[in-house]
């Protein structure tokens, strides 16, 4: 016995039908098909499948589907306007602040988390947005510049 | 930022670098971004199915019945694999180049060997089904004495852990428990020394955790092949380790690689495929087999343990004249890349430093533990750990600043290693005058103006007893054109890893060289024994 | 098998549910009960949740504070009358894991976890639990005592405004910000006349539950916060402690550091920080 459940995705609305205790990030990749959330651990402890919830960051591994019914989820498909870059994406890039990339869609949502919430974040206040988010590549320090990069090109650009 | 010190050994380079030392973008970042990267689990497939592996949760137990009825029946499960439907249940991934016996089961049969082993598949419409049909399966086990410490494992009376190598230590070229190092007389050095430094180190195994972990989704292709999209870092060992397990011919597997998320060794040893193909084949649909989190701490192979036991006998000056080193590899239950890590470690003793006197004696043993693999330099950094750290305490017990202490002892061109190579384009002294200069450490003056390029090939780091020395074989034909002395193409005495020698194996019929071949010199390798390369 | 999920509108419905149903688990912010879930424990086949606005409510009266069991990390660390709490709300996990875990989840939090729980147990905090007996209040104590048996379900917690400059936290852990704790201590220090008047003082990781150190507190009345003052509390500083051998560290180990780190948190070297 499915429950059927209705939510915006990146903007677009977006209803599946889920098994009971069916949990975000399966909802997302096998069936609404937004294979840019990644699992790392489906325990809540590694931050990789890291999402936008009403505006705050969630696990998804750790959301029950059904909770979401209503609710306006942002993930890492959402972060370009068609073919132009977020300011995230984009200082990820100059900054090297992905290897294997697979920790990078969970870290720039953490990320965009914050921005949205604190255009100007101190160096500690990035440390904290990505504490929960385990990058075994990088050492964090290039993420930590790439975000406070973003943040200084994001404020500049808003004029 | 980054700063070339191309003022140093400036003679010996053609400095136009057009690539290194520039930044460059790597070519997937632009997925990495944007989330589009394909991994293995970035595929779709209708009827996907997923299998799911019951695993040993003894050390080690025979397996007295296997009860899977209950389970077989279960809702959603389309096939149970079981030990005697994997076509090739005997393997080691070293097989693929001739090196070490077939050792580790794909599904253990009577025995388990370490917490976590594989025994049986569950393949099921989804994870959840095969999950709760695994929780039906009935299995009652005989403990048996496990051993978990190598030095227990090599004691007499250790429960044999490894039926290939009953003894507990793998077997090179068939009768060596052990790989040796010799090089001068380390006793009568120890005697003449004014200090003797003893100490035991050692490392816990070290899991890799990448932000993915291992899997794999094997798809019946339309043309009776199977396309595997893989986590593995090593496509072509997963490919042909897939194929004999699966008793295939290797052009029948089609295998796609995607990014890794995240490798450092972990994904070298063909974890998942094997079993992916065989139940793609068994049930006619794509099957995914992705390890847990949980799996990938327990069942995961780690950077295996190491016990290292160093002795070095130091004079006041400074040198050091003897190094004496016992070591021991946990590989785990199975061999996997340990022989290969116990090669690489014997290789690296002692260290970059001319000393004249070294013995070692380096041991891969097994024990009821999670089988090891490589990681990150496997084989070396455990054992420069252990180097390093003695040399600071050396440094201490003699009164020397530990900079100059290594400074002293490092090779310089022309000093002959312990493996009876010529040390050449030595670079350590200059590396430690350029860390001192920005960590703003005080040299001395004499150290300061120390070459790796000066007082190479004296008696300071030469051979104290040259009996010992094999006599070179006749130098092969080396080409005029050779402008730059190649280290490879010097030739290579005929060196045992043993003290006696074995009887020298007949020389095979020399092939014509082909084009463009530098050198026909004989060498013998630890890996290969002795044959051309 | 499935899972049902089955969501009520009053907190006392979701309890009698939740004794009800064979199986059943009630869901706060399921940081911990999804992770069950996506491992297929065999024991939940119902998950239980309540919709009801009080689970939510931040109770702010004069001397009284009073936090719906569903208020999230969060939530709390939004309020800025409850900043003495939020050294303890900053423990727990990371920003993600903080919009979810709730007040309510953290009682319930095995061992390490728990370091909300180990806060709210000095601030001497009384449970209300929902369900079909009648609103029923506790101590906290004697619920994480009992927390193993029954189906429990936790309406709201209560506590007396403390004096916000006595209030002491400090987790210890290996990785920082987030991880798990090697151990966590609570205190609540009130001063009278320069000396300790009916300190509370908690630990975390330091039993199967967070615990009070009776004996240290009560070898802390009358007694300056001072080196020579807090000798003889550092001095029974084990009593009542059970701590075990976990992946995060060796009983051993937590017994050798809770003597340092309860030393540095009652000479003020920590304030309201992680270590």
């Amino acid at each position: 016995m499915k429950t059927p459940i209705q939510f915006r995705l990146n903007g677009e609305d977006v209803a599946a039908f889920v098994e009971g205790g069916a949990n975000l990030l399966d909802t997302l990749r096998e069936i609404v098909g937004d294979l840019t959330v990644k699992g790392g651990c489906w325990q809540g402890t590694c931050g990789t499948c890291t999402v936008i919830i009403d505006g705050v960051p969630r696990l998804s591994c750790i959301t029950l589907a059904e909770t979401c019914s209503g609710s306006s989820i942002e993930t890492a498909a959402g972060l370009r306007r068609g073919s132009e870059l977020h300011p995230l994406q984009i200082a990820f890039m100059e900054r090297f602040a992905a290897q294997c990339g697979y920790c990078t869609p969970g870290m720039l949502m953490a990320a965009k988390a914050l921005l949205d919430k604190n255009p100007n974040p101190t160096r500690q206040d990035v440390i904290e947005a990505i504490s929960g988010n385990i990058c075994r590549c990088t050492g964090y320090e290039p993420i930590i510049n790439a975000v406070l990069d973003a943040a200084r090109d994001h404020t500049r650009s808003r004029v | 930022m980054l700063e070339f010190r191309k003022d140093i050994f400036a003679d010996e380079r053609d400095d136009h670098l057009q690539e290194i030392g520039q930044p460059t973008q790597r070519q997937d970042m632009l997925g990495h971004v944007t989330g589009t990267s394909r991994y293995y689990d970035d595929h779709r497939f209708a009827n996907l199915l997923h299998l799911k592996v019951l695993r040993s949760p003894h050390a080690h137990a025979r397996i007295r019945s296997i009860d899977d009825s209950a389970a077989a029946r279960a809702p959603g499960v389309k096939r149970i694999i079981r030990a005697a439907d994997v076509p090739v249940n005997l393997n080691t991934l070293l097989s693929l180049m001739q090196f070490g016996k077939d050792d580790e089961p794909s599904l253990a049969s009577d025995v388990v060997r370490y917490k976590g082993e594989p025994i049986l598949g569950i393949v099921a419409t989804s994870e959840r089904a095969a999950l709760e049909a695994m929780a039906l399966v009935r299995i009652s086990y005989d403990p048996l004495p496990a051993v978990f410490d190598v030095e227990e494992a090599l004691k007499p009376g250790a429960p044999s852990v490894n039926p290939a190598y009953p003894k507990n230590t793998f077997e090179y070229h068939g009768k060596y428990d052990h790989q040796k190092l010799r090089f001068g007389d380390v006793d009568a050095a120890f005697a003449q020394a004014d200090i003797v430094l003893e100490d035991r180190y050692q490392m816990s195994p070290i899991e890799h955790a990448p932000t993915e972990t291992n899997g794999s989704i094997a798809v019946p292709d339309t043309n009776g092949r199977i396309v595997v999209y893989t986590s593995t870092q090593a496509l072509f060992f997963s490919l042909d380790t897939a194929a004999k397990i699966n008793a295939l011919p290797s052009n029948q597997l089609h295998f796609i690689g995607g990014t890794v998320g995240g490798g450092f060794g972990g994904k070298v040893d063909t974890m998942t495929e094997p079993l992916a193909i065989l139940a793609a084949r068994l049930t006619g649909a794509p099957v995914r087999y992705r390890l847990s989190r949980h799996e990938e701490m327990q069942f995961g192979s780690p950077r295996g343990a190491e016990r290292i036991y160093i002795k070095d006998g130091i004079m006041r000056d400074g040198r050091i004249i003897a190094r004496q080193v016992r070591a021991y590899f946990d590989s785990g239950a199975y061999t996997r890349l340990s022989s290969y890590a116990v090669i690489k470690c014997a290789g690296h003793i002692p260290g970059p430093y001319s000393i004249p006197n070294v013995y070692a004696d380096v041991y891969c043993v097994y024990t009821n533990r999670t089988p090891a693999t490589a990681m990150r330099g496997f084989g070396v950094t455990a054992i420069d750990f252990a180097i390093e750290c003695q040399m600071d305490k050396d440094a201490v017990a003699i009164g020397m600043d530990p900079l100059e202490f290594r400074m002293l002892n490092a090779y310089r061109d022309g000093d002959m290693k312990a493996h009876r190579r010529e040390a050449k384009n030595c670079a350590l002294i200059e590396c430690a005058q350029v860390a001192a200069e920005k960590a703003q450490w005080p040299l001395r003056d004499e150290f300061r103006r120390m070459s790796s390029r000066q007082g190479g090939g004296s008696a300071r780091a030469g051979v104290t007893d040259r009996s010992r020395m094999p006599t070179p074989a006749a130098p092969p034909r080396v080409p005029a054109s050779t402008a730059q002395r190649a280290a490879y193409e010097r030739p290579m005495p005929a060196v045992s890893p043993a003290v006696t020698p074995p009887p020298a194996p007949p020389i095979p019929p020399q092939p014509s060289a082909p084009a463009g071949s530098s050198h026909g010199a004989r060498r013998f390798s630890s890996v290969f024994g002795t044959r051309r390369r | 098998m499935t899972i049902t999920v089955k969501t009520f509108a009053r907190m006392d419905d979701a309890a009698n549910a939740l004794m009800q149903e064979r199986e059943a688990r009630f869901m706060a912010g399921g940081t911990l009960l999804m992770r069950a879930v996506n491992e297929v424990d065999p024991s939940i086949r119902t998950i239980v949740r309540a919709t009801d606005p009080n689970f939510r409510r931040i109770g702010l009266s004069s001397g009284r504070v009073e936090l719906g069991a569903g208020v999230t990390m969060a939530a709390i660390l939004a309020e800025r009358e409850l900043a003495y709490l939020h050294p303890a709300a900053r423990a727990v996990g990371g920003p993600a894991v903080r919009e979810a875990a709730t007040v309510g989840g953290n009682l319930f939090a095995p061992s390490p976890y728990g370091d909300f729980a180990t806060m709210l147990l000095a601030l001497d905090a009384t449970v209300t639990m929902a369900g079909g007996f009648g609103q029923r209040e506790l101590p906290l104590e004697e619920l994480l005592s009992r927390r193993e048996r029954g189906a429990l379900l936790v309406a709201s917690i209560a506590f007396r405004r403390p004096a916000v400059d006595a209030i002491r936290f400090v987790k210890v852990t290996r990785v920082h910000p987030k991880g798990a704790s090697v151990l966590s201590i609570a205190a609540q220090l009130p001063l009278s006349g320069g000396r300790v008047s009916h300190a509370r003082i908690a630990y975390g990781a330091m039993a199967p539950s967070p615990v009070r150190a009776k004996a240290v507190e009560r070898a802390l009345e009358g007694r300056p916060l001072d080196a020579t003052g807090i000798a003889p509390a550092l001095a029974v500083a084990h009593e009542g402690t059970s701590p075990v051998d976990d992946p995060i560290a060796s009983a051993w180990w937590r017994r050798e550091i809770l003597p340092v780190h309860l030393r540095r948190l009652l000479l003020g070297e920590y304030s309201a920080r992680h270590s």
